[in-house]
């Protein structure tokens, strides 16, 4: 039914891999994998080479109960993204393997159908011959109409980059979670208002056949019943039943809120309260005039408009109906709203991973620097998102710096990890377990469990989190290979994986039987008649697996043991009888997110994929890494700790020209890196943000102008020096292009003074005010010969004190000398940078250092207050001076840039959060030069 | 061709390297008045009262009252030593009204519109614990507001100043005349008051613009002509008068055409001011410094702003501050001969919008004083460009700066950069200590 393509790839990669381990020679850290595919003069980034779509997409599909899997739709909604790639086929796969336990019906022991509120699966799925891997989000929506009430559903994120899924399954998995948190919503508000709709038919039948049969019996007085009669008693009877039966159905979908309420992860819908559903982003507005809200309540109440009608006792054979489509399920307003969130998933994830991952790196690093980030970087930026989860997975990365709030949000992921082997963590449980709780609990315990599930899915969180793969198929990382004695057939290595989540879930839930585990492996199979069989299946397995179990003190956190060698013989038998039903060989990638602890071994061990796919991702991204794990020790402890400075200190003290090349060399590896992610899956390098998309434009632009400015005009460095001192520059200029040209071009060197507005005016035509220079530091202006103009000249010469002028026309400017040295390592002409958006990184890296110099400067105490009472103001002064130029570094000029930031900062910090802060005018009584070209 | 003198952009002297802009007024700004340490008032055409904070800037209170311009504002502080101190502010406008304002919860105490024309000056007299209003007629109040008596209609024009002289006298300048009133008991009753007119000089030939009192015998008056009369305070008689500031006759080497061109307008005495030695007036464009036991100009400064100076202050340091229409406020220094001051420094750039200064001619004014002002001068130590209009008066608060108030509806609080920047490290150090953040968090 379904093939397995990948085996043979796995194995050959194998081999090769084992190859490159057995020569010895170099010590791990001096070696540098090779890279086998050169020979083929292969771009090694070029991972683009064995896809066959051109980017990132993230595709809808459907197990339709009549055609089966079916792909539904794709975002981007373009053609030319999946290009040659076979959606069919891959929606063949992903939908096979599906492992939420879908099961609905009469459950043994009840009287009635009963819903299940599954939770998603999540699981990573790869298939490396048609270069794609994704992220694949399942999740089942209620229909009335469908078999056994539900419909399959799945979302992948479909990428030609492996690594990236895996290292961003935790914020893929999130945001999907989100998208399905609002599909779901609306589904069932759906099914509810179906439901409603169905009742009050099944009602409207019962009163006509009830008054059928009452007028059969006052026609017959014969005594005895016609089968007429009969016929129409059984059919009140099952129409009484079927009203009992959706009632029951509708009291279960109305009940959800209170039993998902018990999980803080997911966002409790409550229909009084539309606020909460905005919560989990699915929706942007949550004015409480919301269409949702208005709907709801009409959902859930009468509906005057609808006239029932009469159900005929046999409905139509399913085959025979229309199914609903997606839109229908869940409500236009949550269709739109889950579509717009996929849009923003897609908008996210493009891109290179490495790129995403600095991305994250730094900005979770920004938001620590919140005392200093306002100065120069895009705040909107910043505050966009909530921070939580990419602090969280940066630090995450690195392992030793893991903060006691990370281990409180996910204790349970991390134990899994460290105790069992990074393998047993891979496979530990492939299936997802929530349902399974809901599957075993509910129709036993029915209401005895109410203290249990808590304990129990907290547990299993853990284990969705720790791993996410399927059972049969697969595909053993890395990892893999570091465990001793498994070199053994796939179908072997496939079989751990559906063994030991039985063990962990029947430590976990003492009272759940393996049958129902089984079950929910079955679900995804099409017939219902291999159920049975697979019970038998896997039945066995699962008591091989108990004494292990049972064994581990870690309440079955730690799976190691079933993996050593001695087991595999135990379970031999067992993987025989599995590969009868082996319902997926496809390969499945198990692996934990990027937040968990394994990646760099894994580098190590793999530097390559058998189909010229590299896996390691370019080198400054590990740097950066490692830069990391020195780093945060420091930025969370003390306040700005010293080492900003001391990186500095040696970097002044070098010479010129070292530090020239040094940059260079750093310019050069940034450009590098963006012409590399230019080059990968999506060609194009792009933000890790959505609605950073126009800002990242924007800077890219920005850089190139700026670029230009600094190799067009000779005076760059004191027309720079005035915006970082605080001086606002004037751009006069006849042309609106030119002048908004070169505006842009240097705004990227304005310090913002405050949060909210970036002091910079792009083009103003009436003559400047003082009020004006408080408000911004940078100011388009318009040169006119008209009578206007000359008032707008008399402004500038009568407070030429506070301004430099830029003549754009004459080519002029007008400011105070400069002979300071940090703007000629921010604006060097003979900088070999070629790329806007690599200029704009340099600059960006040269004034994070001054806005640590300035932190710095504005935070030790004695710079600025006595030590003792009795001490001089000079004394103090001169202090100040020292340390601004011997410990510094700063020279002339600079001096005077840092103490504008610290003004800035020190006003930034005083601020109370509420009021806007007077803006003040800070200046000097300098004299100004005219520079010509 | 201008003949002010310019300083060139490197101020040392110059102490205000911060300045921040009060927006509120929506019409012209012609008064500041100082209500204690840390708090102004300010008011003009626009009929608000505002009060701030001249420390941060902050807007405290906006008082809403009057329908008209304001014409005259004076503090009044309780004198009561047992009491709290209590700040009051009394404001006269032209809608005919004078409120009484407290300064502490920025309330209207009381309102007072009984007047027949618009109150024009205000003046109060801490000893006895009335104030005085000054319009067609005069009238004399206490602190509850009760009318205590009045005098007889006086000209239509009305009193444009008053000041209070020893011997519970006030001078009151009404048109050209001078007029001393003498406040007394009435004879019975405890809170009766007799106002009665003591006086009348008639000495100046035009409108009387300015009135000063330089300590308890003395007091000087200047006219719109030029005329400046030193009077003794007891027995009002005329100790001196000068009468030719801007004669150049007296100045051989100035043109001829510039006297001819002068209109009273630049010869009216705007604005006086005195310390102990000197009087300083504001005459036309120029400042002159009158020593009063000379009696005559020691120094001056003839052409100090582009158009007439509206007030001038002298600050404790030897400096004096004036503020102009031309919209620029300047600091002086009034220096000893012997230290010849240096070449201003040229700037080289004012010509390169085609509206620059020649500054040739910057130290030249100083030089003419030199035969008639052989001991002082006044150097031009620093300026203050910021207001787009006149400039129409300032307040002097020492360290914490000074307020300037302008036509274009603004007040700026010029400051002492070095100042606000370590009182800012302060309050950072103090917000660190209060929020804990000195304490390394582990």
């Amino acid at each position: 039914m379904i093939s397995a393509p990948d085996v043979v790839a796995f194995t050959r990669e194998e081999e090769l891999e084992d190859d490159l381990y057995r020569e010895p020679p170099l010590p791990e850290e001096y070696s540098v994998p090779l890279f086998p595919f050169a020979g083929h003069g292969a771009n090694p980034w070029a991972k683009v080479a064995g896809s066959k779509f051109t980017r990132d997409f993230i595709l809808i599909s459907e197990f339709s109960e009549q055609v089966g899997p079916q792909p539904l739709l794709t975002i981007p909604d373009d053609a030319k993204v999946s290009g040659t790639f076979d959606l069919n086929y891959f929606s063949l796969r992903i939908m096979s393997v599906d492992y939420q336990a879908s099961f609905v019906g009469h459950p043994p022991g009840s009287a009635y159908p009963k819903l299940n509120f599954v939770e998603d699966s999540k699981v990573v799925l790869g298939d490396s011959k048609e270069g794609a891997f994704a992220y694949v989000h399942h999740l089942t929506l209620y229909d009335l109409e469908a078999r056994g009430f539900v419909r399959p559903f799945c979302m992948a994120y479909i990428s030609a980059d492996e690594h990236k899924i895996m290292q961003q399954f935790q914020e893929l998995s999130t945001e999907f979670s989100k998208a399905s948190e609002c599909l779901k919503t609306g589904n069932r508000k759906a099914f509810a208002s179906e439901l409603e709709k169905k009742l009050k038919d099944l009602d409207y039948t019962r009163t006509v056949l009830h008054n059928e049969t009452e007028a059969q019996k006052k026609a017959n007085d014969k005594g005895y019943y016609t089968t007429q009669a009969i016929e129409k008693a059984n059919e009140l009877a099952s129409v009484e039943k079927s009203i009992i039966e959706h009632q029951d159905l509708l009291r279960q979908i109305r009940s959800y809120p209170y039993r998902k309420l018990k999980e803080s992860e997911f966002h409790p819908y409550e229909p009084e309260c539309a606020l909460d559903r905005a919560d989990t982003g699915c929706d942007q507005d949550s004015a409480p005039s919301d269409p949702a809200e208005t709907s709801e309540t009409h959902l859930y109440t009468h509906i005057p408009s609808y006239t029932p009608k009469l159900i005929k006792a046999k409905s139509a054979k399913c085959f025979d109906k229309k199914l609903k489509t997606l839109e229908e399920l869940c409500d236009v307003y949550f269709f739109t709203q889950t579509l717009d969130q996929l849009h923003h998933i897609e908008r996210t994830f493009r891109g290179d991973v490495c790129y995403l991952l600095t991305e994250q790196i730094s900005r979770a690093l920004l938001k620590q620097q919140s005392v200093t980030n306002f100065l120069f970087e895009d705040v909107s930026f910043l505050d966009e998102k909530p921070p939580e989860k990419q602090y969280r997975g940066c630090q995450g990365l690195s392992q030793d710096t893991m903060d006691g709030r990370c281990l409180e949000e996910s204790v349970t992921p991390k134990v899994v990890i460290s105790l069992g082997s990074y393998k047993s963590s891979v496979e530990c449980v492939p299936i997802k377990m929530e349902q399974e709780m809901e599957d075993s609990e509910e129709p036993r315990m029915s209401e005895s469990v109410t203290s249990e599930p808590q304990e129990n899915l907290d547990y299993l969180d853990a284990d969705i989190k720790g791993s996410i793969s399927s059972g049969e198929s697969i595909e053993v990382l890395g990892t893999e290979k570091s465990g001793s004695g498994l070199t053994k057939s796939e179908s072997q290595a496939s079989l751990p994986v559906m063994a030991s989540p039985q063990a962990g879930r029947s430590k976990v839930g003492s009272r759940r039987t393996v049958s129902e585990d089984s079950i929910e492996v079955l679900s995804t199979c099409p017939s219902e008649s291999l159920i049975p069989e697979d019970f038998k299946a896997s039945y066995p397995s699962a008591i091989n697996e108990e004494p292990y179990a049972d064994n581990d003190d870690e309440r079955g956190l730690r799976f190691a043991p079933r993996l050593s060698p001695g087991v595999a013989d135990e379970r031999d038998d067992v993987s025989k009888q599995e590969s009868l039903v082996q319902v997926d060989a496809a390969c499945c990638i198990g692996k934990e997110s990027p937040n968990f602890l394994e990646p760099l071994p894994e580098l190590g061990q793999k530097p390559c994929e058998e189909d010229g796919v590299v896996r390691i991702p370019p080198q400054p991204y590990r740097a950066a890494e490692q830069g990391l794990r020195g780093g945060f020790p420091a930025h969370d402890g003390v306040p700005g700790g010293l080492l900003p400075y001391e990186l500095d200190s040696r970097y002044l003290s070098g010479s010129r020209e070292v530090s020239k090349s040094s940059l260079d060399e750093c310019s050069d590896s940034t450009s590098y890196i963006s012409s590399a992610a230019s080059t990968c899956s999506d060609r194009t390098p792009s933000p890790a943000h959505a609605a950073c998309q126009a800002g990242e434009r924007h800077r890219k632009r920005a850089g190139q102008n700026a670029l230009r400015f600094i190799r067009q005009y000779p005076f760059a460095h004191p027309a720079i020096y005035s915006l970082l001192s605080g001086r606002t520059l004037v751009v006069l200029g006849e042309d609106e292009a030119m002048v908004k040209k070169l505006v842009t071009a240097l705004s990227i060197f304005v310090p913002n003074c405050s949060v909210y507005a970036k002091p910079v005016k792009h083009w103003v035509t009436s003559p400047l005010h003082l009020v004006d220079f408080q408000k911004w530091k940078l100011i388009g202006l318009q040169r006119t010969v008209s009578p206007a103009g000359v008032n707008v000249l008399h402004a500038l010469s009568r407070y030429s004190r506070y301004l430099s002028i830029l003549d754009a026309d004459s080519k002029t400017l007008r400011c105070p000398l400069y002979k300071g040295t940090v703007v000629a390592r921010l604006a060097d002409h003979r900088t070999q940078i070629k790329r806007g958006s690599t200029y704009y990184m340099h600059v960006q890296s040269i004034l994070t250092q001054l806005c640590s110099k300035a932190f710095l400067f504005t935070f030790c105490h004695h710079l600025h207050l006595p030590i003792s009472e009795r001490e001089p103001e000079e004394s103090v002064v001169n202090r100040r001076m020292n340390f601004l130029k011997l410990q510094l570094g700063l020279a002339n000029e600079d001096v005077k840039i840092v103490q504008y930031l610290a003004e800035l900062l020190k006003l930034h910090y005083i601020q109370e959060p509420g009021q806007g802060g007077s803006p003040l005018l800070r200046f000097d009584y300098v004299p100004s030069f005219l520079y010509k070209i | 061709k201008s003949s002010v003198q310019t300083v060139g952009e490197e101020q040392i002297q110059n102490p205000y390297t911060e300045l921040l802009v009060l927006k509120g007024h929506q019409d012209i700004v012609r008064f500041l008045v100082q209500i204690d340490d840390c708090r102004f008032a300010s008011a003009g055409d626009d009929g608000i009262v505002f009060l701030w904070n001249a420390q941060t800037g902050e807007k405290l209170f906006e008082l809403h009252g009057h329908t008209h311009k304001i014409t005259a504002i004076a503090p009044f502080s309780s004198s009561d030593a047992f009491e709290e101190k209590n700040h009051l502010i009394i404001t006269a406008s032209a809608d005919r009204t004078v409120i009484v304002w407290d300064c502490t919860s920025g309330r209207q105490v009381q309102k007072v519109s009984c007047f027949h024309s618009t109150v024009k000056c205000l003046t109060v007299l801490q000893r006895l614990d009335v104030w005085l209003s000054g319009g067609s007629d005069l009238c004399v109040w206490n602190r509850k507001l009760d009318l205590l008596c009045k005098t007889s209609h006086l000209t239509d024009a009305g009193i444009s100043a008053l000041v209070e002289l020893p011997k519970n006298c006030v001078a009151a300048a009404v048109g050209k005349e001078l007029i001393i009133f003498r406040l007394s008991d009435s004879n019975n009753e405890s809170e009766g008051w007799n106002v009665f007119e003591v006086k009348r000089l008639v000495d100046h030939q035009d409108n009387i613009l300015s009135l000063v009192s330089v300590n308890d015998l003395t007091f000087v008056t200047g006219s719109h002509v030029g005329e400046l009369i030193v009077w003794d305070a007891l027995d009002w008689t005329k100790q001196a008068s000068e009468c030719n500031f801007w004669d150049s006759s007296v100045h051989p080497d100035v043109q001829p055409e510039i006297k001819l061109s002068q209109s009273p307008n630049e010869t009216s005495v705007q604005h006086l001011t005195s310390d102990e030695e000197c009087v300083f007036a504001a005459v036309g464009k120029g400042i002159y410094v009158y020593n009063l036991q000379m009696k005559r100009v020691i120094a001056c400064q003839r052409t100090a702003h582009d158009s007439s100076v509206l007030h001038i202050e002298k600050l404790p340091n030897r400096q004096l501050i004036s503020c102009s229409e031309d919209g620029s406020v300047r600091i002086w220094e009034l220096r000893e001969k012997q230290q010849l001051p240096a070449e201003p420094v040229p700037t080289g750039f004012f010509n390169m919008w085609g509206f620059g200064r020649a500054n040739k001619q910057a130290n030249q004014a100083a030089k003419k004083m030199q035969e008639n002002t052989p001991v002082y001068f006044l150097e031009l130590v620093g300026d203050l460009i910021g207001h787009s209009s006149a400039v129409q008066m300032f307040l002097y608060f020492g360290e914490l700066g000074l307020a300037t108030c302008s036509a274009d509806h603004l007040i700026i609080l010029w400051k002492d950069g070095e100042r606000e920047s370590s009182l800012r490290s302060l309050t950072v150090f103090q917000k660190l200590a209060l929020n804990g953040d000195l304490q390394l968090k582990l």
